[in-house]
């Protein structure tokens, strides 16, 4: 399989802080990548870095083999990422479907075969019967869904979704594992998830990543990444004899 | 076109629409010399009112130094006009031109090193000091002792050289808010007013979607200070005079921004709701305490205060909102049409 994301050597400091150091994976295209680790690994920088919001202090990007480290976040949606946030950021004073329509508008000829866009994709996303509602009335877990049918709605290549499944009920989350295997299998999205919901992370991702003071410690199969001992000390702290 | 206007628009909204146009242009016929100069105050705010919302209620970008782009654009036309006798009309590409200019700088400034928030709002007020500084010392229209137009003959309507009747500059006044509200009604459905709209309420995510902000900002502000460069030509033609300590004053800005702001901002509707209420109210109670003989200085000022002061504490989204519920007619944003149809919560 082609590589779609590749990631090398990235590093970025706040202040004295080594958010990331040294970072290096890659997400084959086609493929469901989960980013684990604990809180304060720093997967969200790593979101931050890719996507363009942060600039690295050394290291590459590259998406389909071209560099994008150090390009902006409109740039970067362009080249065919979208994402999400992890502190969602709706776009509150507007409707749930022109939220969606903003995102369409970028691979779309008019606003109105963008509306026509959002409207399927809010159906996929059961959000269909909340379409006319202000995004600030919405509950947490639809605004979760909301950033994903905003992020879905330009058509990227590589989704990144930050934790969107966070506070989501056990069979919301089942319903939205499928929706996510289903748009990987039908529409051939590459999709990179930061999750915390290891229910999610095993039924999903056919790699995962761990990352661990802003290193990566473990690469590979989520089933054999969970017994891997550095994963688990890291998790659940070192092993003492007693 | 007319047709993709007047799509999503709700019937009721149209009809009221129509009966107000119908009214405003059979107004000067019923109304005194007094009243067509309260009603030319009215469209001229409501106009400003219009442009300056494009920036504040679409794009979200707090501008407090408007009146820039209405002093260059009138001294732009006047000076082009009493030095060189070049007609209005044409003069006012000059003033498209130089507002427009300004507004570029002072966005590219303010966006391109991150100045935001209250900080742009000062770096805007900045500008038109700058101005106003600037023109009490610019001698080709005679710094602060005031640039004055040959006073017209008022006999005649002379439409191409804007030397006529109160009744011709109403008109024309009515014809700019007219066609500013069609425009901003047009803008906010379009791509880029959805890029607005976005932008306005979370730029971070605004990016993310693949909108290049920075690009939509400037626009915004290019297209509000030409618009509103316009009403300065119309300012310059119809007082025939000009100071810069008045015409680019703080307080010309802070005037020009409270229809809007008691209307309802980031409305279509709302700044000639406020600009009615405001002129209207504020001109008729001079009047009374004219009628009453009571002679107090600032009771305009003490009646804008006022209502400000009510707006903000019983109705923070304007008076246009809830007016347009009670009317049955839902906010006029970029998605009017899907509101309506299935309700908001």
């Amino acid at each position: 399989m082609a590589v779609l994301l590749e990631v090398r050597g990235l590093s970025k400091s706040f202040r004295g802080l080594r958010a990331v150091q040294q970072v290096a994976f890659e997400v084959p295209e086609g493929s469901i990548t989960g980013l684990i680790g604990p809180n304060g690994a720093g997967k969200t920088t790593v979101f931050n870095l890719v996507a363009g919001v942060m600039r690295p202090d050394a290291g590459e990007v590259r998406l389909g083999g071209t560099r994008i480290d150090g390009w902006r976040p409109d740039q970067v949606c362009a080249a065919g990422v979208g994402r999400t946030f992890q502190i969602v950021k709706p776009f509150a004073g507007l409707t749930v479907r022109e939220n969606v329509t903003v995102g369409a508008l970028r691979k779309s000829n008019d606003v109105s075969s963008a509306q026509r866009r959002a409207d399927e994709i809010l159906e996929k996303l059961r959000l269909g019967p909340k379409r006319g509602m202000l995004a600030s009335s919405l509950t947490l877990p639809d605004r979760k869904r909301l950033e994903v049918a905003r992020a879905l709605a330009t058509r990227p290549r590589l989704l990144l979704l930050d934790e969107v499944m966070a506070g989501l009920r056990p069979t919301e989350t089942d319903q939205i594992v499928a929706f996510f295997r289903e748009l990987n299998r039908a529409e051939g999205v590459t999709i990179l998830l930061i999750e915390h919901v290891m229910r999610a992370v095993m039924a999903l991702a056919q790699q995962v990543v761990v990352l661990h003071h802003g290193e990566v410690i473990a690469r590979g199969e989520p089933a054999a990444v969970v017994r891997d001992p550095a994963v688990l000390e890291c998790y659940l702290g070192e092993e003492t004899e007693v | 076109m007319i047709a993709r206007l007047l799509e999503g628009v709700p019937r009721r909204g149209l009809v009221l629409l129509g009966l107000l146009l119908a009214a405003l242009v059979v107004f000067p016929f019923f109304a005194s010399g007094y009243l067509l100069t309260v009603g030319f105050l009215v469209l001229y705010f409501a106009y400003v009112g219009q442009s300056w919302n494009i920036m504040m209620g679409f794009a979200g970008q707090l501008s407090l130094g408007h009146s820039l782009y209405v002093g260059l654009g009138a001294y732009a036309a006047a000076a082009l006009y009493v030095h060189f006798g070049v007609s209005p009309w044409i003069g006012l590409s000059a003033s498209i031109a130089f507002s427009g200019l300004a507004g570029a700088v002072i966005g590219f400034l303010a966006f391109r090193f991150g100045v935001a928030g209250v900080y742009f709002a000062i770096l805007t007020i900045a500008f038109a000091e700058f101005a106003r500084i600037g023109f009490d010392h610019f001698a080709w229209v005679q710094g602060s002792s005031g640039f004055f137009l040959p006073v017209a003959n008022y006999a005649t309507n002379d439409l191409w050289n804007l030397r006529g009747s109160p009744t011709m500059f109403y008109y024309l006044m009515l014809a700019m808010s007219a066609a500013a509200f069609v425009l901003c009604h047009a803008l906010v459905r379009s791509r880029m007013g959805y890029y607005w709209q976005a932008i306005r309420e979370s730029p971070e995510a605004a990016e993310a979607l693949g909108i290049n902000v920075f690009r939509y900002k400037m626009a915004a502000v290019v297209i509000s200070a030409a618009m509103t460069s316009l009403a300065g030509v119309v300012f310059a033609f119809y007082y025939n005079n000009l100071f810069p300590e008045q015409i680019f004053h703080i307080s010309r800005s802070i005037e020009l921004i409270l229809g809007p702001i008691i209307g309802g901002i980031g409305t279509l509707v709302g700044p000639l709701v406020g600009a009615l209420l405001l002129t209207g109210l504020a001109e008729g109670m001079r009047e009374i305490m004219l009628q009453l003989k009571v002679d107090v200085p600032g009771v305009k000022q003490v009646f804008y205060g006022l209502c400000l002061l009510l707006v903000v504490m019983f109705l923070p989204h304007g008076v246009w909102p809830p007016l347009a519920r009670r009317l049955g007619l839902e906010r006029g944003g970029a998605d009017g049409a899907a509101r309506a149809d299935e309700g908001k919560p």
